[in-house]
């Protein structure tokens, strides 16, 4: 497996939907190349920091205020 | 800090289907109970599109009214919250179309792009890297990091990896193929790690010190 292969897929290894076989081709890669490990590894740390950390956060009285904004407006419809 | 918890796809029938039958039962506490489930998703997703705060609020509120409104006519055939995520998707598009003085906006805007597409930067980032940044300092480096991708990508990113939609859920949500939300969505993911290498790589004190100090820029957002 070449460099240029491994990015191709780097999606579905991160989502974890390859197939086995791909998978041992995949792990004799990384053994060989560091700079796709560290593309591997860097990428998912991303995804992970990302999910795990507002980025926009909504703040309480915000909430509330769009929340009672919201629901009297429902109200009025029906 | 509180952790982001993807929706999980769940067995059927999901909850959300008894509460939007209460709802068009005439339960209005029912529809309550869905806005405060998904107030925050839709927010941010608004956040993400318009990247604008106050167009984010309003964007909420007129999705909410607007799923209400239209409550007879959610199939049932997609997720509520799916179906939702659309209605803010297309009140977001509006009203940055409204904002640019009616220049049509569409998702294809800006992704004829090259940039990140190959990796460049190799530099391995340091254990827990966010870990060298207090709260506030983090969400503006995630901020700007996100905010520097075209807007094509950038939407793609917030459905399937921060709101946790699939693959075809998000390219049903922004009108787009399979294989286009898939192409888009690992140029965003190296974008964003190559943007984040410059902050997190073992070799960035200089620019992390740069991001860290008051109205720091040490990437190009």
């Amino acid at each position: 497996m070449t460099c240029t292969e491994f990015l191709t897929i780097l999606d579905d290894v991160i989502d974890e939907s390859i197939a086995v076989e791909t998978r041992i081709e995949i792990e004799l890669h990384l053994r060989k190349c560091g700079h796709c490990e560290v593309v591997l590894n860097t990428t998912r740390k991303t995804i992970e920091i990302f999910q795990c950390h507002e980025v926009y956060e909504l703040p309480t009285e915000v909430s509330e205020r769009l929340h009672t904004a919201i629901m009297e407006n429902c109200k009025k419809v029906r | 800090m509180s952790t982001i918890q993807p929706i999980a796809v769940q067995d059927e029938p999901h909850p959300d289907v008894a509460l939007v039958a209460q709802v068009r039962a005439g339960d209005v506490a029912a529809y309550d109970t869905l806005v405060r489930k998904y107030e925050r998703q839709i927010f941010r997703i608004a956040q993400h599109i318009t990247q604008n705060r106050e167009d984010a609020e309003d964007v909420m509120q007129d999705a909410f009214l607007k799923a209400y409104e239209k409550l007879d006519q959610f199939q049932g055939n997609s997720k509520f919250y799916t179906w939702l995520v659309r209605i803010a998707v297309n009140e977001s598009l509006m009203r940055l179309r409204k904002r640019r003085t009616g220049k049509l906006v569409s998702m294809d805007e800006d992704v004829q792009t090259d940039e990140g597409s190959v990796p460049r930067d190799f530099a391995d980032w340091a254990p827990n890297p966010e870990q060298n940044y207090t709260q506030s300092e983090l969400a503006e480096i995630l901020r700007k990091t996100i905010q520097g991708l075209p807007q094509g990508f950038r939407v793609v990113f917030a459905l399937r990896d921060v709101e946790g939609l699939s693959t075809e859920e998000t390219a049903e949500t922004l009108g787009l193929s399979v294989p286009a939300v898939k192409s888009r969505l690992l140029r965003a993911r190296l974008q964003l790690r190559e943007r984040l290498t410059r902050y997190f790589g073992r070799k960035a004190p200089a620019i992390a010190q740069a991001a860290a100090a008051p109205n720091g820029d040490g990437a190009e957002a």
